[in-house]
């Protein structure tokens, strides 16, 4: 085979520029598609032009590793469900973590210098966190496990001590000093145990209704993985290093973003178990009246400004094609209908509006949460579809689990209508107020249906 | 990795990197935190460069098996996050009407 070899540096140099153009164009609206193509693309030649690294063997092996783990990857993100994207973005980024945690140990075993050694323990034990809390996440978001916080007594000091062992097999591993009884075959599948530990350990006790800022977390942790791995090789792979500084800079910044629009701080996400300490003083006061589709669908004929608020719930329920349906009618009736969109609704941030234009739904009706709020009270009528927290103006109230996060002023608007499953509680498991506001009625019913006969009712009219 | 002067220079070269993940994404909205993400976690996919490597450098068959599994994750967390990423997109593209997926 001809020496390719020297085509190596160059394209993974053409391949950086392409990922930093990229995610460049991915964070406007207008470039975002184009965006994740470039860096495709780059993504093709820098995985072909490793096949030219020198004294590269096991050719067929990795061809074999590509098309398994490409296969799964690629036939398990095509069929997913739109609703279910936020878990799939943590399992591919908990692979990613498992990647970099297994080229740390394979660093580790050929046992380089002391310095190389250091950064790929380093690697190993955040790549090996992310990949037991992505999978955590994963299986909390995908149902597989209660996404309640799991606590228990001194869990905390419990987490702390496992992650110092952690690092003391990692350090003992490298240092291999002559005093210690036990050899490098004991301490480093310790520190891979014990580090793999304290990722699970560290997710359990954060609730469902925070993980899209701790898989953000996890995604920034992977790219500083990747990142220290690149120095684990005899020439550092400047490719690894670079590309994973960018996501572990652009991911702390994106979880910092999130953890704002939720009005979290990140220690209270990881330290906070959130909706654990559930508030009991607070009474509410009033009670919750159902009403009837048929008279909802009345009450929006009439309507000369409709408000719609959806939320996960209307996701679940797979209604965002009925709600565009409902919206398309009252609009053809000459009602003005906005679509007010919460930063977090849904489990991510953005996760909303990619629903609602996968249903079709166009871009100028969705506004944000600043933009509509000072509209609500010149407001006919609010439909809130499936959403909770994210309306819940408990959010007003000190000493609320709630307290401080921004929410849609719903209650504001002249009548208010609950589209919802049943009686219960939100994802953050606190009481809702506004379902017993004297402007609010409940309507009721699996939001799919429940639209659905809005629309014949309104049809019928 | 022996050589000092050049650990040095991929700490600079790291450090660079660090302003320009964060630069570049600064002015991102709300809408796209999702999708940038997702398109940030397909980046870290180049992780796979390196499996590669530690699996056609490996020396003994434990390293094999590790290497192995390395690249096994890598594709999977470089494909899935494309296809995941891709799929969010389409949905922000204006231009044609988006279509149902089957």
């Amino acid at each position: 085979m001809a020496d390719f070899s020297i085509l190596i540096e160059p394209v993974y140099i053409a391949t950086i520029f392409f990922f930093i153009i990229g995610l460049h164009r991915m964070s406007h609206p207008k470039t975002a598609r184009s965006g994740i193509v470039w860096a495709g693309a780059a993504m093709l030649i820098a995985t072909l032009v490793t096949f030219f690294t020198p004294g590269l063997t096991n050719l067929a092996l990795i061809a074999i590793a590509i098309v398994i783990g490409g296969g799964f990857g690629y036939i398990a993100a095509k069929r997913v469900a739109m609703t279910d994207m936020p878990q799939m973005i943590a399992l591919y980024n908990g692979m990613g973590g498992g990647a970099a945690a297994c080229i740390s140990a394979v660093a580790l075993l050929a046992i380089a210098s002391p310095v190389t050694a250091s950064l790929a323990v380093a690697g190993g034990v955040i790549g090996a966190v992310s990949f037991s809390g992505s999978i955590i996440a994963f299986a909390k978001l995908q149902g597989w496990m209660p996404s309640r916080p799991m606590t228990f007594t001194g869990q905390q000091a419990f987490n702390m001590a496992v992650f110092i062992l952690a690092i003391i097999s990692g350090i003992l591993a490298v240092m291999q000093p002559a005093w210690v009884p036990l050899s490098v075959a004991v301490y480093l599948p310790l520190f891979f145990v014990l580090s793999l530990a304290f990722g699970l350990l560290m997710t359990l006790p954060i609730g469902g209704a925070d993980m899209p800022v701790v898989i953000s977390m996890y995604n920034a942790f992977t790219g500083l993985a990747v990142a220290l791995d690149g120095f684990s090789f005899a020439t550092p792979n400047y490719a690894m290093i670079i590309a994973g500084i960018i996501v572990g800079a652009a991911g702390s910044l994106l979880t910092l973003n999130m953890a704002k629009a939720m009005n979290r701080s990140l220690s209270n996400v990881f330290f906070g178990a959130f909706g654990a300490t559930e508030e009991t003083g607070a009474q509410v006061a009033g009670s919750m009246k159902p009403i009837e589709a048929d008279d909802v669908a009345v009450m929006l004929a009439y309507a000369d400004r409709v408000i719609v608020a959806p939320g996960y719930g209307m996701a679940v329920a797979q209604a965002q094609q009925k709600v565009k349906e409902l919206t398309d009618l009252l609009m053809s009736k000459g009602v003005t209908v906005k679509f007010a969109i919460h930063p977090v609704a849904g489990r991510m941030p953005g996760h909303m509006n990619v629903l609602l234009a996968e249903a079709g739904v166009a871009y100028e009706h969705l506004f944000d949460r600043d933009e509509i709020n000072p509209e609500f009270p010149s407001t006919d009528v609010v439909l809130v579809i499936g959403a909770n927290d994210t309306v819940n103006p408990a959010a007003y109230r000190q000493g609320s689990p709630l307290y401080g996060m921004p929410i849609l002023d719903v209650e504001q608007a002249k009548n208010v209508v609950v589209l919802k499953r049943g009686s219960g509680k939100g994802f953050a498991g606190i009481e809702n107020d506004l379902f017993y506001r004297d402007n609010t009625r409940m309507l009721y019913g699996d939001a799919q249906e429940t639209v659905a006969k809005l629309v014949q009712a309104l049809k019928k009219l | 990795m022996n050589d000092i002067p050049v650990f040095w220079i991929a700490i600079y070269i790291a450090m660079l990197a660090a302003f320009t993940g964060y630069v570049v994404i600064s002015r991102v909205p709300v809408i796209l935190h999702t999708p940038l993400m997702s398109g940030s976690n397909f980046i870290h996919g180049v992780v796979l460069v390196g499996a590669m490597a530690a699996l056609g450098l490996a020396a003994t068959p434990l390293e094999q098996v590790i290497g192995f599994v390395a690249v096994v994750l890598g594709a999977a967390n470089v494909t899935g996050g494309y296809v995941v990423t891709e799929r969010i997109l389409v949905m922000f593209d204006r231009s044609k009407k988006p279509k149902k997926e089957a």
